[in-house]
């Protein structure tokens, strides 16, 4: 097996961790990269600062008892905190639900696929250099809608990344959900 | 589930929808559509995968000093996550199930108001900023005249409409903004239910609908 030190690969080890052995280092480490980004995305979207503790505490302790439901096949590890920060923002600050899709889960026994899981991953890599490289100008407006600062009328969706490669690699990933569910 | 659906959602909803930045109702034809359409789940997917790149290279914030230790102790006294309810396929009916979520239930536990000529609406609790309503249209039947001070998002659950767009059958969704002036008219065949979500008041052509409007509260 051809595995490769990415650090979005090591995140998806961490989780597996925590999910099969409630390893709480492993957690620790999670915690230390994603706590702090969390408080700092809920400040960008107007928590003050306690609020935004206890909310970024909150959401690792949702990592922590849905990692079981994280699929390395379809999202980074950082995309997984991102919607769970997300949706406590909506529920937090502007008092609203979040109607979600139906979810789409393997079942108990499946084994995520190791190539297609380091493929995703290295994708998801690819996507955060590319959004890094982006002009400034560019960049700072998709921070802006994903910090909830722009409203959807606000929100043009052209963001100049190469979404193309990574949606086809999860369309690819739902077709073979789908042929399991059959 | 089907690959039927021709009517997709834009890359404008479903980023919005991705960032957390859609009013509720919207939010729910946007769940509603990706739970029936595995191409435009896909394409949420990308745009999400887009916010976790910004969560990753977002600044840090120093979390407070026992931050750790009181998100364990947090941890400790949450209720022990519910097994996955592993696909409950047993309740696959007409609606997907964000909109069971807030129907309380499948299309019999609809609590329809008659719009008059056998017409049917149900609005949907949502947040004040849009609002999200089932309509039931009779096969045949023309939706009264109207255009639109904002947007208009429609996606068919059962049976089908036309209008100068094109055909909208199961699962598809028409985006209409304040350009459309628009007369859909249900196929025949099965009665026409469908989930819309608004952000203004419709504006009705005809001089009886404006006047029923007030009342109707469509």
């Amino acid at each position: 097996m051809n595995e490769r030190h990415t650090s979005d690969a090591r995140w998806v080890r961490l989780v597996e961790r925590v999910r099969s052995d409630k390893d709480q280092a492993a957690f620790g480490e999670l915690f230390a990269h994603f706590a702090p980004r969390v408080k700092a995305f809920l400040m960008k979207s107007g928590a003050d600062s306690s609020l935004a503790e206890e909310c970024a505490q909150e959401v690792m302790a949702t990592v922590w008892h849905k990692a079981q439901l994280f699929d390395p096949e379809r999202a980074s590890v950082a995309t997984w905190v991102f919607t769970i920060a997300r949706n406590r923002r909506i529920d937090a600050l502007r008092k609203q639900r979040r109607p979600e899709p139906e979810d789409l889960t393997w079942g108990p026994e499946h084994e995520p696929d190791q190539s297609e899981t380091i493929a995703l991953q290295q994708e998801s890599e690819q996507l955060g250099r590319a959004l890094a490289a982006l002009p400034e100008s560019q960049r700072v407006l998709i921070e802006r809608a994903y910090f909830g600062e722009l409203s959807h009328s606000e929100i043009a969706a052209e963001t100049g990344l190469p979404l193309g490669t990574i949606k086809s690699r999860i369309r690819l990933a739902l077709e073979r959900l789908r042929q399991e569910m059959k | 589930m089907t690959s039927t659906i021709n009517h997709h959602l834009t890359d404008d909803l479903l980023m919005s929808y991705a960032a957390g930045s859609l009013p509720e109702a919207f939010s729910l034809v946007v769940a509603t559509h990706v739970s029936l359409c595995d191409e435009c789940r896909a394409r949420l997917a990308g745009f999400e995968a887009v916010g976790g790149a910004v969560l990753d290279e977002a600044p840090a914030c120093a979390m407070e000093e026992d931050s750790f230790a009181a998100t364990m102790r947090l941890i400790a006294q949450m209720p022990t996550e519910t097994r996955i309810e592993a696909a409950d396929e047993s309740v696959k009916g007409l609606f997907p199930k964000p909109l069971r979520d807030y129907v309380g239930g499948d299309v019999d536990a609809v609590q329809w108001r008659s719009l008059g000529g056998k017409v049917r609406q149900a609005v949907l609790p949502t947040s004040a900023d849009a609002t999200v309503r089932l309509l039931y249209i009779p096969a045949g039947v023309a939706m009264p005249d109207h255009g639109h001070a904002g947007m208009e998002l429609t996606m068919v659950l059962q049976g089908a409409f036309d209008d100068d767009d094109g055909h909208f059958g199961r699962g598809d969704v028409e985006v209409a903004n304040e350009d459309l002036k628009h007369t859909p008219v249900a196929a025949p065949g099965a009665d026409c239910i469908c989930i819309v979500a608004t952000d203004a008041p419709l504006k009705f052509s005809g001089l009886l609908p404006r006047i029923a409007q007030p009342f109707i509260g469509i």
